[in-house]
């Protein structure tokens, strides 16, 4: 590359950086606000708070509440204490922490009202001698209840308690919450700067015409593309840094694997990313069909790629998609490294992969771009 | 009428039977135009009359459906490095970055032709920016980013500039401002071909006056030359006592042209007693009574008005 060409790079990159920077809401989006989420959803899921949970009872036909008529009645006269017109039994477990359920007497139609508020998840109707369970099986909240509900009516609220001694705590850095997720943000964070820092900045620029105005001078018009590409890989970095560097200060991150391979993969995926950016905005001069390809693209993979939660208990015949995802093979290297110590020989085939993303999307832009 | 002279010498851009569409609509159709060295060319026109693209046909940024352009002796499929290298251009309504310096913004640009410091210093003390190099281009005015992009458009000392509307929107003050510091590249054999609308800027800078509409180049010349063409020399500029609509007042001998905003009425005159007298005849006839009266030298909006019956400006 000859002195000319390089010397465009550099002021290119240059003036992306200086534009970055000087945009303070940047700063915010781009580099606190996945801290503050990993700070928020750590400590979330970490700290076992006291757990509320609500349940719906509906009296079966004219049943008639007095001693000795129904089970349930008889068990929470015996154990709940009354509260606000509602019964309330607390259970314990040292481990576990603490469970308050509230019992609601409710006609059908109020507890169908709660139950599509989210307010309750199980409706429990009272025939006296036994009960019926209302609730959608494929909740796993639901049946967590039904399963702690059963548990206190038929062995009594000292259920919950049994096997405290049995429970034994991860507390082993890999093993937690937190550990899953700040890989899982690390990826996102690459996912989002690029493609909205690079294809929006694309995006405006035609908007502007800022576009043509540049490509009517000697620019080598891959030029502007790999500059934006570069100041963004630069942020990126400044951004998993800063956010390694909370995780480590705060939840005692640790990166157990190869340091290199984490680099490698780092960069694989800001190409893979970068070259779709590319790609989705070669056409448009649209902000707003510019808004919506990107969401396009980023929303399903920001639910489905494990971000937040393991994609593993998603149905059997989704997971060779959501295995191929970009987001996903990104994460999923990073975490491995992150939590079970991996390397270059468990992670080579998923760079190869990314990086032939990214190049083949860039190539394919570049060759349909409108600069004009 | 070209005269002789320019007929001989090489010139410098040829356009040749020029034609652009965009889905159904034709923006130019058929345009022939030699430029010559150091020329300054206006193309003068209405909104949608074709200039701003055939302005950017001969900048390299559209190709033509049909016809052939020629700078230098070069066309654009073969030669784009060389023609990028020669040209500098402002387009109509481009806006720099926000949150970079009047400074930062010229050095960018700077960069891409391979230049350095020094030339971005002097284009910005050329255009009169030298005060403002600090300042972020979101706190420029109006007339500051005109001349931000006139500089940018200097950076290489093209031999041809290429400015779309360069003044539309300013004050006169800032018009007047960036008329000089072309009046100033006129010396220096620039070539320079302006899109605009405004009559006085095409008078006060340019050589040689192109008038579109259309898609089509309806006259050209000098200003003496396109006045002459049209053998129309005044005009009669009237005003009415009453409120009327622009159809009250046609008439298929007089030629009467109502402004409705302006509410005034005009006739590009061809035989002055007829037509006065023919006037004063035909506003009696209708009940109406004539409030000021003109009588003043033809310009060329008359002349584009008396052949579209739209103004210039429209």
């Amino acid at each position: 590359m000859n002195n000319i060409y390089r010397n465009q790079l550099v002021q290119l990159t240059n003036s992306y950086i200086k534009e970055l920077i000087r945009e303070p809401a940047v700063l915010f989006w781009g580099i606190l606000f996945p801290i503050l989420m990993a700070w928020g959803l750590g400590i979330a899921f970490t700290k076992q708070g006291d757990v509320i949970r609500t349940v719906a009872i509906v009296k079966h036909n004219d049943l008639l509440y007095k001693p000795g008529n129904s089970i349930l009645y008889d068990f929470l006269a015996k154990n709940a204490a009354r509260k606000n017109g509602n019964y309330a039994i607390t259970i314990s477990n040292k481990k576990l922490g603490k469970i308050t359920y509230i019992f609601k007497e409710c006609e059908w139609h109020e507890a169908y009202t709660l139950l599509k508020k989210g307010n309750i998840a199980i409706i429990v109707e009272d025939f006296g001698k036994y009960v019926n369970y209302h609730f959608d099986p494929a909740s796993s909240e639901a049946q967590m209840v039904f399963q702690q509900i059963s548990g206190m009516l038929t062995t009594g609220v000292k259920f919950f308690a049994s096997h405290e001694d049995e429970i034994k705590p991860l507390t082993i850095t890999g093993t937690r919450y937190v550990d899953f997720l700040v890989p899982g943000l690390l990826s996102m964070g690459i996912m989002m700067s690029t493609m909205w820092g690079i294809s929006y900045t694309i995006i405006e620029r035609r908007s502007k015409k800022l576009l043509r105005r540049m490509v009517a001078t000697p620019l080598k018009k891959s030029n502007f593309l790999i500059a934006l590409i570069i100041a963004r890989f630069i942020m990126n970095v400044i951004e998993a840094l800063l956010l390694f560097v909370f995780s480590w200060l705060y939840f005692g991150t640790c990166i157990q694997g190869n340091l290199f391979a984490l680099l490698a993969v780092f960069i694989a995926g800001n190409i893979a990313f970068s070259g779709i950016a590319v790609l989705i905005s070669s056409h448009t001069s649209n902000p707003e069909v510019g808004n919506g390809l990107i969401n396009a693209i980023v929303t399903p993979m920001m639910v489905i790629s494990g971000i937040f939660v393991s994609y593993h208990n998603f149905p059997d015949w989704t997971l060779p998609v959501i295995r191929n995802l970009p987001l996903t093979m990104l994460a999923d290297c990073v975490r491995s490294i992150f939590n079970e110590g991996a390397g270059f020989a468990q992670i080579w085939f998923d760079i190869l992969v990314l990086l032939l993303t990214g190049s083949i999307s860039f190539v394919i832009g570049l060759k349909v771009f409108k600069w004009y | 009428m070209v005269n002789h002279t320019q007929n001989i010498r090489q010139s410098l851009i040829e356009v040749q039977n020029v034609k652009k569409s965009f889905k159904d609509i034709k923006a130019v159709k058929g345009v022939n135009l030699s430029i010559f060295a150091g020329e300054f060319i206006a193309v003068l026109g209405p909104n949608g009359a074709g200039k701003t693209t055939l302005v950017e046909m001969i900048e390299g940024i559209q190709l033509p459906d049909e016809g052939k352009i020629i700078i230098s002796g070069k066309e654009w499929k073969n030669h784009e490095k060389e023609l990028h290298k020669i040209i500098g251009l402002s387009l109509q309504e481009t806006r720099f970055v926000d949150k970079l310096t009047t400074f930062e913004t010229t050095r960018l640009f700077a960069s891409f032709y391979g230049l350095g410091n020094n030339r971005v210093n002097e284009v910005l003390e050329l255009v009169g920016l030298n005060d403002k190099k600090k300042a972020y281009v979101n706190n420029l005015s109006g007339g500051q980013r005109q001349r931000l992009a006139l500089a940018v458009a200097l950076l290489n000392k093209p031999g041809i500039l290429l400015l779309d509307e360069p003044t539309s929107g300013l004050d006169p003050n800032a018009r007047r401002e960036i008329w000089n510091i072309l009046l100033q590249l006129k010396k220096e054999n620039t070539s320079l071909i302006l899109t605009t609308h405004y009559m006085e800027e095409a008078e006060i800078l340019c050589d040689r006056i192109i008038i579109m509409d259309k898609g089509q180049i309806l006259a050209q010349g000098t200003l003496e030359e396109i006045l002459k063409q049209s053998g129309k020399k005044e005009v009669i500029e009237f005003t009415l006592h009453e409120k009327i609509n622009s159809g009250d007042l046609t008439n298929s001998t007089l030629h009467i042209n109502w402004n409705n905003n302006l509410e005034t009425g005009s006739i590009v005159i061809e035989d002055i007693q007829l037509q006065m007298s023919g006037l004063f005849e035909f506003l009696k006839n209708k009940n109406l009574t004539i409030n000021r009266f003109d009588y003043r030298r033809v310009t060329l909006d008359d002349i584009f008005t008396s052949m579209t019956g739209r103004h210039l400006n429209e």
